[in-house]
């Protein structure tokens, strides 16, 4: 049974390596990256609201400052916009480390709040302060424009912020981290520093946010602050993506932006503006039947039927 | 020695006085039991020694450490393991793993920390619900989990809320006997608990609290016949 997973998983990994060489339409390949761009914002949310229960609604400000990151190292110095990948996620990194500091000793909601002021700060910011050239925004000339570059940098991103996820999840940090979301007080009755391991997922969170970010600005080559400060767009949309595919599973956030881009794409040739409500109705009714999201049904299904098959010998799993 | 020192300590909310000026030291390898009436502030002092809440006053030493100032996590650390009265199991992660969460303070290993959850589960006799998820255990085997959870993390002192509390007769005397079974592999206890006749045959020496002040501390025959006691419980009639 393992093998047969590790075979589908391997088999799997191989068609999404050779995809690019076979789907050559820019299009298709335009909507995977994207897809890719998103997943990789929804594992980073994923790691902080989904395993260790702190609910972000201002990841915006990650995004937006690591795409600024590499945008304004272009623009300012005319260096490659591709230092950006290094400095974006850094730049995130130091901008939630302030947030960390201080919303995490308070109980309550008063994580989400800071994250909900913070970008909505940063869209303001970026607007006014006179180096970022404002609402106008910042437009690059790529040096690369086949789909398939970027196709290849995208899926190494998104791999490797799931195998991090992965990994800190599978470890000492993802137990800490989700003891301190089922119970905060327990958690600390088992020794936990329960703020120094929010941070802990807060951290890398912010970091790959902020690497999609840059990844963002590199590809589409234009943003400004209403576009990647978004609250409904980034912040509010990157909650219902998790939702979707399933909070608190290492797939959810991918399956979900796969989702949310396609659907997205199909409602808006087909039903102009009123995609946002329809994607809108949509979440809704997936919460309603599915409340799991769909790799959390999966999941659970699995569970019952391995239950079932085990049922005579006593043995219960989850 | 003493394992435990608590010097004067008082909480107050308010100006309601949970516990006041309460002095009282727990001996290496004994059971203390504390007793007193619903509201006595039970609860408060292990709060306070956990410090889950902050003295108001006093000082509270642990292996002649002072440790009234540490933060809570830190307590844990130090050897002080403690369960809650109102059962917080980590309710989404399965037995194991929530004794897995507790024995990670000693180890970052995943082999270890599973190893020494299966001995603790095998300890506590909760192997048949190893994999049950902690929300769908009913409350006897929940607080089972609760003392596991906190044996995981290998405490010196160990401090037990109404580990019978919502039991039948049966389900008691099998947490008791889990109770005598740590003792006797060395840990020192304090424990809280309503029934008397489970206080007076476990513990070794017993502190009675009403309105958070000592009114009696010593051997258990010694605190039944206190008259201040036979009053806290019985009524004035009986004193
Ligand atoms: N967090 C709190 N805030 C305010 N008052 C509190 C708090 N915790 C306890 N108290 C008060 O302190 C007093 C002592 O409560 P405590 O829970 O310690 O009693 P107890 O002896 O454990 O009682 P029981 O036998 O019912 O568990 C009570 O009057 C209670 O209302
Ligand atoms: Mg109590």
């Amino acid at each position: 049974m393992k093998n047969v997973n590790l075979l589908l998983k391997l088999l799997l990994l191989v068609i999404v390596v050779i995809l690019p060489l076979v789907i050559k339409a820019p299009y298709q390949l335009h909507i995977i990256i994207l897809i890719f761009i998103w997943a990789i914002i929804g594992t980073s949310w994923n790691l902080l609201g989904g395993y260790a229960g702190q609910v972000s609604f201002g990841h915006a400000a990650f995004f937006g400052v690591g795409a600024y990151a590499a945008g304004l190292l272009q623009f300012h110095l005319g260096i490659s916009p591709w230092w950006g990948m290094l400095l974006g996620p850094i730049a995130a990194v130091v901008v939630s480390l302030p947030i960390g500091v201080i919303a995490f000793r308070l109980r309550g909601p008063y994580f989400a709040l800071a994250m909900l002021a913070l970008g909505e700060i940063f869209r303001l910011l970026f607007i006014n302060l006179p180096f970022t050239n404002g609402a106008k925004g910042i437009l690059i000339m790529p040096a690369i424009t086949t789909k398939m570059f970027y196709y290849y940098v995208g899926l190494a991103a998104l791999l490797l912020t799931v195998g991090v996820t992965y990994y800190i999840i599978h470890s000492k940090i993802g137990y800490y981290l989700v003891s301190i979301r089922e119970d905060q007080d327990a958690a600390t009755s088992l020794g936990i520093p329960t703020t120094l391991y929010k941070n802990y997922a807060l951290l890398p969170s912010a970091f790959f946010t902020g690497l999609a970010g840059a990844l963002y600005m590199n590809y589409v080559a234009f943003i400004d602050p209403n576009i990647v400060f978004n609250l409904t767009n980034v912040s509010v949309m990157v909650i219902m993506v998790v939702m979707l595919g399933g909070v608190a599973t290492t797939w959810g956030p991918t399956v979900g932006a796969a989702i949310y881009i396609v659907l997205g794409e199909v409602f808006r040739t087909t039903l102009g503006s009123a995609n946002v409500l329809v994607f809108g109705v949509l979440v809704c009714l997936i919460i309603l039947f599915l409340p799991n999201g769909i790799v959390g049904e999966i999941d659970m299904l699995r569970g019952v039927l391995a239950r079932k098959k085990e049922g005579a010998a006593g043995g219960v799993k989850v | 020695m003493s394992l435990l020192e608590a010097k004067d300590i008082t909480k107050k909310f308010g100006g309601l006085a949970a516990v006041s000026n309460l002095s009282f030291t727990v001996n290496k390898g004994e059971i203390l039991g504390i007793i007193g009436p619903n509201g006595s502030g039970k609860t408060t002092v292990f709060n306070c020694i956990s410090r889950f809440f902050p003295l108001t006053a006093g000082e509270l030493y642990f292996k002649d450490k002072r440790i009234d100032q540490l933060p809570a996590h830190k307590i844990c650390e130090l050897g002080i393991g403690r369960t809650f009265q109102v059962v917080k199991p980590l309710r989404r992660m399965s037995v194991e793993e929530n004794v897995m969460a507790g024995a990670f303070l000693r180890t970052s290993s995943m082999a270890r920390a599973r190893q020494k959850a299966g001995e603790i589960i095998e300890f506590c006799s909760l192997d048949k619900y190893r994999h049950r998820e902690a929300k769908s255990l009913p409350i006897p085997l929940r607080k089972r989990l609760e003392i596991a959870r906190a044996l995981a993390t290998e405490p010196e002192l160990l401090l037990l809320d109404e580990t019978c509390a919502g039991l039948n007769p049966k389900e008691s005397e099998a947490a008791i006997e889990l109770i005598q079974k740590i003792r006797d592999a060395g840990m020192t206890i304090i424990i809280v608990e309503h029934i008397m006749k489970v206080m007076m045959g476990i513990s070794d020496r017993i502190l009675a609290i009403n309105f958070g002040k000592m009114i009696a501390f010593g051997n258990p025959q010694e605190v039944s016949n206190h008259p201040e006691v036979v009053k806290a419980y019985l009524g004035d009639a009986y004193a």
